[in-house]
């Protein structure tokens, strides 16, 4: 036995794969976790993947008392896309998303998680608290608000012969970066919108632009039946802090921060600076709610 | 930098030169790109001739009848915000400031986005001057 032991440091986090049923198609998902109690499901920005989460499930704070969980999104990742992909364009839409999240969910028996979602991910929590305040303890939306005016207005950049995907969506996204934020983390954010297939993030964007103005629909989530904190990153200008004021304007009871020196990506972008913001919710969560 | 002279914001664009051409990283990213292109700072031009990454060289307008591909249009005040060491949100990004309403791109887009991180590494090349 003494050859199988590691010799150099095994970190907590694991990964398997789960099989799920989406919109009729059978879907082969990717997820890893790490720590134990209370789920804490992680949805990562679009175009990226659950990497995004390693800090945090690498931060013996957070998974002392939470099963911190990240699934990579069909497309993205080490998640494949559905058989015949080929033939179609892939395009994210807000049903779809809540319901990969709800199906997700129900497959690994989690009772009642806490969902943490970042950008697009931030968004969908927006809907998993209007729809199924009951099916979640408390819901945590990162760069997240009802609405966001695009900033550049054709996502054709982002998928188009002439232009290397890869290298435009890592351009992009980093301005969306504190300048404050460590080179090396920094980097390992791009990395992932680098390694992104063709077209995804444009998929996903739809999901956020095109299927995703919320703004009639946030005034009727009920905080009294599940917590929802919001908090965005001051330096974020795809998602402002006034994009998500405005929206925690119009859910009584939203709990909403605005995080210094932090752009899009807080978890991974900052993990140092952002763990100072999300440790007191996770902590409150823990003691508030049942 | 607060109290940056107007003059000073100038010269932070007729640096680029030697700022781009003596960074190795920065010739490696944009090695192949080869374009003029123009960076306006109020209603003052420059004409910045790029080849295979290499900043060859930076002319100050007025131009009459020259061409450029894309154009990148700002005024000195916001240029000398996003030149500041630690630059507020909003003036850390050319994308930034164009949604701010700051910032104009306008042209042939196709080598500027090809080149994003370039190019937009390039502009901020004069940040680390003086910080």
């Amino acid at each position: 036995m003494a050859d199988l032991e590691p010799r150099a440091p095994l970190e907590p986090i694991v990964g398997r794969y789960v099989r799920l049923d989406l919109a009729g198609r059978p879907h082969r998902v990717y997820f890893e976790e790490a720590g134990q109690g209370i789920p804490l499901v992680c949805l990562h920005t679009a175009g990226a993947d659950g990497r995004q989460f390693r800090h945090l499930m690498n931060d013996e704070a957070v998974t002392g008392a939470y099963r911190v969980i990240a699934f990579d999104m069909p497309w993205h990742g080490k998640s494949l896309p559905p058989a015949g992909w080929q033939d179609e364009e892939y395009r994210l839409t807000t049903a779809g998303y809540v319901d990969l999240i709800l199906t997700f969910c129900r497959a690994l028996g989690l009772e009642r998680p806490v969902v943490l979602g970042c950008s697009i991910g931030g968004k969908i929590v927006l809907e998993l608290a209007r729809l199924h305040p009951e099916r979640f303890r408390a819901l945590i939306g990162l760069e997240s608000a009802a609405y966001q005016a695009p900033w550049y207005d054709d996502t054709g950049w982002l998928h188009r012969p002439d232009v290397h995907g890869g290298e435009v969506c890592g351009a992009l996204m980093s301005g969306l970066i504190a300048p404050q934020s460590p080179e090396e983390t920094r980097w390992d954010t791009l990395w992932g919108y680098m390694q992104g297939g063709p077209g995804v993030f444009k998929g996903d964007l739809y999901c956020y632009r095109e299927d995703g103005d919320f703004r009639d629909r946030v005034g009727r989530i009920d905080t009294s039946r599940c917590p929802l904190y919001l908090l965005t990153g001051e330096y974020d200008f795809s998602c402002t802090p006034d994009d998500t004021r405005w929206t925690a304007d119009r859910i009584p009871g939203a709990r909403l921060t605005i995080m210094t020196e932090i752009g899009h990506f807080p978890m991974s972008e900052n993990p140092g600076q952002f763990r100072k913001y999300l440790l007191p919710v996770l902590d409150e969560i823990r003691l508030l709610t049942r | 930098m607060p109290g940056m002279a107007e003059s000073d914001v100038h010269t932070r664009i007729t640096a680029l030169p030697e700022l781009v051409n003596a960074d190795a990283r920065l010739l490696r990213r944009g090695r192949y790109l080869t374009t003029t292109f123009l960076v306006e700072l109020d209603d003052v031009q420059y004409l910045v001739r790029v080849v295979e990454g290499r900043i060859a060289s930076v002319e100050r307008g007025p131009f009459l009848m020259r061409p450029w591909s894309f154009a990148v249009r700002a005024s000195a005040d916001a240029w000398r915000r996003f030149w500041e060491p630690v630059p507020a949100p909003g003036y850390h990004d050319l994308f930034a400031m164009k949604k701010l309403g700051v910032a104009r791109v306008e042209g042939d887009l196709v080598p500027l986005m090809a080149n994003l991180r370039y190019v937009t590494d390039v502009l901020a090349a004069p940040r680390r001057r003086g910080a």
